[in-house]
């Protein structure tokens, strides 16, 4: 667990479906590792499956970014969502429940949201989309 | 990962072994709904205790089986839902709509079964 805590990034290329799981799979060994519970482990596994399955449905390709964290408080763990896709044009609606733009249930990214405990996303038209999201153990 | 479904009777019986990809669940979509059709099954148990994720994606896909086999003459049972799965889908906001949900392969075998008298052999 110490090691963990101290080591960087882990990344996960999303090109595939396969890479979805295997990202959700990582991400869910790692939070294990850093001491979250079983269930907080599915929270964090569940959010990365959507943000994962978003970067290959609107971007093509891009990466999960798996960073552990620590403060006087405890620990937590950072999912980082990376493409350099066409970005998305109504953030806003984006965040709504039931919005989707590719027919679909349109509760990945708000969903997340509801997921963990700190949530921002960066997107510009052309130049990719990057969210962050944290898990921390309470 | 191909998930095996077995013909027992007027039911099938399709019980995941390992998670799935996307690809993996409309593959298994299609092949519910060819199968209810060719055994002209009156039953579907989807076993998904060894699912690690129910996502949108996985959600979106079991409620299509649902009304899909449903369209065909058939009631699906979701059956095997983890507790931490379970967790997840609550606080995300993801709803079983129309789906119906038993705790394990025996209950939703009854469910099944209900009304429809057993035959000695079942």
């Amino acid at each position: 667990m110490t090691e963990l805590l101290t080591t960087g990034e882990t990344r996960v290329r999303i090109d595939s479906d396969r890479a979805i799981v295997d990202a959700r799979q990582r991400g869910r060994a790692i939070a294990l590792k850093l001491g979250f519970s079983p269930g907080s482990a599915t929270l964090v596994a569940t959010s990365i499956s959507e943000l994962a399955r978003n970067i290959l449905l609107y971007a093509g390709e891009g990466e999960i970014g798996l960073q552990p964290l620590e403060r006087l408080e405890g620990f937590g763990l950072a999912i980082h969502a990376r493409d350099q896709g066409p970005g998305i044009a109504d953030l806003d609606r984006a965040l709504e429940d039931g919005y989707s733009t590719s027919g679909r249930l349109g509760l990945g990214l708000p969903g997340v949201r509801r997921l963990m405990d700190e949530f921002e996303i960066n997107t510009n038209g052309g130049a990719g989309t990057t969210v962050r999201a944290v898990k921390w153990n309470r | 990962m191909e998930v095996p479904i077995l013909k027992q009777g007027a039911f099938l019986i399709a019980t995941v072994q390992s998670a799935l990809t996307d690809a993996d669940l409309t593959g298994l979509r299609d092949a519910i709904v060819e199968r209810v059709g060719r055994h002209r099954s009156r039953g579907v148990i989807l076993d998904v205790t060894a699912l690690d994720v129910m996502d949108s994606f996985a959600t979106g896909t079991l409620r299509d089986i649902a009304h899909m086999t449903r369209l065909r003459g058939a009631q699906t049972v979701i059956v095997g839902i983890q507790p931490d799965v379970a967790y997840a889908m609550a606080h995300m906001g993801l709803t079983m709509e129309g789906i119906t949900a038993a705790l394990d392969l025996e209950e939703g075998l009854a469910h099944l079964s209900q009304g429809r008298p057993m035959s000695p052999h079942e």
